[in-house]
């Protein structure tokens, strides 16, 4: 059992979650994941770490809450237990001295891409961090992230928080601003994934995004997570979850995101009542 | 003994849910025996001189002595027969291919009708069950030995299981949230009920057995740090990642590996959505690829799930299906179709990227292959299309790479498998055994739990030999 320490809405459907697993710690490099298993019933669900402390045995996850086995983790107080924490899982991403790094968060990926920041601000790049979200208040960890960034560029689509824009919007302020990027990663939905890809194409440089596939056990059998990269099949569970997103087949992806897109809003609105 | 015995051929037939109810339910297929049907069927066993019955066990029960005391009514002395060569007899008992195995040198197989070993075997587990004390038996003195089990499944539980006997502290490893391996996550619960696995896991427990769930040896911490803390290790890590045929359209939705969906439904307990929070999409139309005992599981279980039509689709013919006969005949009765000497082609998805149709060809048998089979070889211009919604693909998979990938000394063979000494099954690092799938590829229970058995062996003489 791993034990709560803490659990708390941070915006409006994001939570974050600190968990004691002081094995899974041990060991985590940045990019690696954990899955989740709340207790009897639940489901699986892969999430990427966001923090950890080694000397307190403590990992932090920032999750969405957006169908029934996330909605457990949502209420879960300090103090409570979780079934099941284990990892760390998938290839951690790659960290060396690349130069200008441009790392994206959007969603749950502002708290995902923290490590990533840390890493290669340790390694001695330049990092650049966007933040990205719809409003003003899904934006999170921005003082967090300055500590590791050399920049941190807030963007917003409805302007009420730094610039006005999307993805793109970072690529024309990075223009504005004479600077060159030597690599990109993105973390968050596929959607942001894929801007990324497709909006900093032009600069012929990586593009490394972390897909959040479905998966079931995260170790290579279930082969649910699969996707294509370079034309071959991968599984993002033990060859990712890091990919190039140049080389994604982003049309599959996002379609295989959908397969029980029914059965979960089905189960939102079962109330269990037995009615009709 | 009785050497004048009277042969009698008439094989006590083990009563089954029947085909109609039980395709659309998870309860298991076959019902056990009664106490009668139990000793009369043990009554049949001609308790021979030389039992070659027991040759073709990888487990070497003494299968004459466990029968015997069946016919006498003995039936704490049967399950204490089978306990000490077989740490699983309820599983064992279910899923074993005794047509191939012990039943198959039963002098009666000549007659044509052998000892039904396996349904007796089950019965004895499952009369131990009714007691209300379950007799353990003795331990030999702690040996103060410390012993690291990797994967619970057959292979792991079979090592932990002897050794523990033997007086060593044993340590089994799980990476899922539940033990049992592909008793758990892969053989559906109306083969093999969840219950009974976790009985099994819970008997080990009492004899000594630490098990510690949700780590994955390779990722939470590397093998060669694990080998620090113990003195020997045995990997039994099992299968891995799904084979798939390579053919345009398998990422499409509704195509799932066998792993993925008897996992959803079996581990993740997806039957019982939406109480259980796994989906599981009820699909009308599957077609399973494959013709092993996982393909009818997954047929089956499609069935079970409100499908109206579940489809094997095979290359080769029925003369070459590698299912159990059982299994194949269970699967006849509950309506399953079979599509023999049928190759899929191509998978074709809809505009969304759900499966709609699957084109395939037709295959005559050839010359035999490397298997000793008849290789199938395409006819030209026999394509055809199947319209289904789903589509299962059963054709195996490769060994799990976590603890290769991550353990630098290890000999790893171009298939994946860990590279064993035959004897011993010692690997190339000191002090670690493997067994099972991971060592053999895809392969049975019994084989795994052959395997542990000699592993367990091997590990217990090295014990034995070195004072650390």
């Amino acid at each position: 059992m791993f034990k709560v320490i803490e659990r708390k809405s941070i915006v409006p459907n994001l939570h974050l979650l600190v968990v004691h697993a002081p094995d899974v710690v041990e060991t985590i490099q940045p990019g690696q994941f954990v899955i989740i298993h709340a207790g009897e019933g639940s489901e699986r669900i892969p999430l990427t770490a966001a923090d950890w402390d080694r000397e307190e045995g403590t990992l932090s996850i920032v999750f969405m809450e957006v169908g029934t086995s996330t909605g457990k983790l949502a209420m879960l107080q300090p103090g409570d237990e979780i079934q099941t924490v284990v990892g760390p899982l998938g290839v951690p991403i790659e960290i060396e001295k690349f130069g200008v790094v441009v790392c994206i968060g959007g969603c749950f990926g502002m708290g995902s891409i923290y490590p990533v920041v840390r890493a290669l601000k340790e390694k001695g790049n330049e990092v650049i961090t966007m933040l990205e979200g719809r409003s003003k208040n899904l934006l999170y960890w921005e003082e967090k992230l300055s500590k590791y960034s050399d920049k941190v560029i807030m963007l917003t689509r409805d302007g009420s928080y730094g610039y006005k824009g999307h993805v793109k919007k970072g690529v024309e302020i990075l223009r504005e601003q004479g600077i060159k990027p030597d690599r990109v990663i993105a973390n968050g939905c596929t959607t942001l994934s894929y801007l990324a890809t497709r909006d900093y194409a032009h600069y012929d440089i990586p593009v490394i995004v972390t897909l959040n596939t479905i998966m079931i056990d995260g170790t290579g059998m279930c082969g649910v997570c699969r996707c294509t990269v370079d034309g071959k099949m991968k599984f993002a569970c033990v060859d990712g979850p890091s990919f190039d997103g140049r080389l994604v087949d982003w049309d599959e992806l996002a379609a295989r995101r959908k397969q029980y897109i029914s059965e979960e809003a089905f189960l939102v609105h079962h109330s269990g009542c037995g009615g009709f | 003994m009785a050497t004048k015995k009277k042969l009698n051929l008439n094989r006590v037939d083990m009563p089954k849910q029947a085909d109609f109810i039980r395709k659309r339910n998870f309860k298991e297929v076959a019902l056990g025996y009664s106490v009668e049907d139990a000793v009369e069927e043990a009554s049949r066993c001609l308790d021979c001189k030389k039992p070659i019955c027991v040759d073709g066990c990888p487990v070497e029960i003494d299968i004459p002595g466990f029968i015997r005391a069946i016919a006498n009514r003995d039936f704490s002395l049967a399950i204490k027969t089978l306990k000490e060569r077989n740490c699983l007899p309820a599983v064992c008992g279910r899923v074993c291919p005794q047509e191939e195995q012990c039943e198959i040198k039963c002098i009666l197989q000549k007659k044509g009708a052998p000892v039904a070993i396996g349904r007796l075997e089950r019965f004895a587990a499952e009369w131990e069950t009714k007691q209300d004390n379950v007799e353990l038996p003795g331990i030999m003195k702690k040996t103060g030995k410390r012993v690291a089990v990797i994967g619970s499944g057959p292979a792991g539980i079979t090592v932990a299981g002897d050794l523990i006997l033997l007086g060593h502290d044993v340590t089994m490893y799980e990476a899922l949230h539940e033990p049992g391996g592909v008793l758990t996550y892969g053989i559906p619960e109306f083969r093999l009920p969840s219950k009974v696995v976790t009985r099994e896991i819970e008997y080990l427990q009492k004899l000594g057995v630490r098990l510690i769930c949700n780590f994955v040896v390779g990722k939470t911490r590397s093998l060669q740090k694990i080998l620090d803390e113990y003195d020997v290790v045995f990997v039994g890590t099992g299968a891995g990642l799904p084979w798939f045929m390579n053919i345009p359209g398998e990422n499409l939705n509704g195509v799932y590996s066998a792993n993925e969906y008897l996992t959803r439904v079996n581990l993740m307990r997806g039957f019982e959505y939406p109480k259980t929070y796994t989906p599981v999409v009820r699909h009308k139309k599957v077609a399973v690829v494959g013709g092993g005992n996982v393909a009818m599981d997954c047929a089956r279980t499609a069935l079970r799930l409100g499908a109206e039509e579940s489809v094997v689709v095979y290359r080769r013919s029925e003369a070459e299906l590698p299912a159990r006969e059982e299994e194949y005949e269970n699967a006849v009765e509950e309506s399953v179709e079979f599509n023999f000497l049928t190759l899929p082609e191509k998978l074709i998805g809809d505009e969304n990227g759900w499966l709609k149709e699957i084109e395939c060809s037709r295959m005559e048998l050839g010359e035999p292959d490397a298997s000793g089979r008849r290789r199938p070889v395409r006819i030209d211009g026999s394509e055809f299309r199947m319209k289904m919604d789903a589509c299962i693909i059963a054709i195996g998979n490769s060994p799990n790479p976590i603890i290769p990938q991550t353990t630098p000394d290890l000999d790893v063979s171009k298939w994946g498998t860990i590279e064993v000494d035959e004897d011993s099954l010692k690997t190339s690092i000191d002090r670690v055994w493997a067994g099972g799938d991971i060592v053999s590829g895809a392969a049975t229970v019994i084989l795994a739990m052959g395997a542990g058995r000699k592993a367990a062996r091997s590990m217990h003489k090295y014990l034995s030999d070195t004072s650390l």
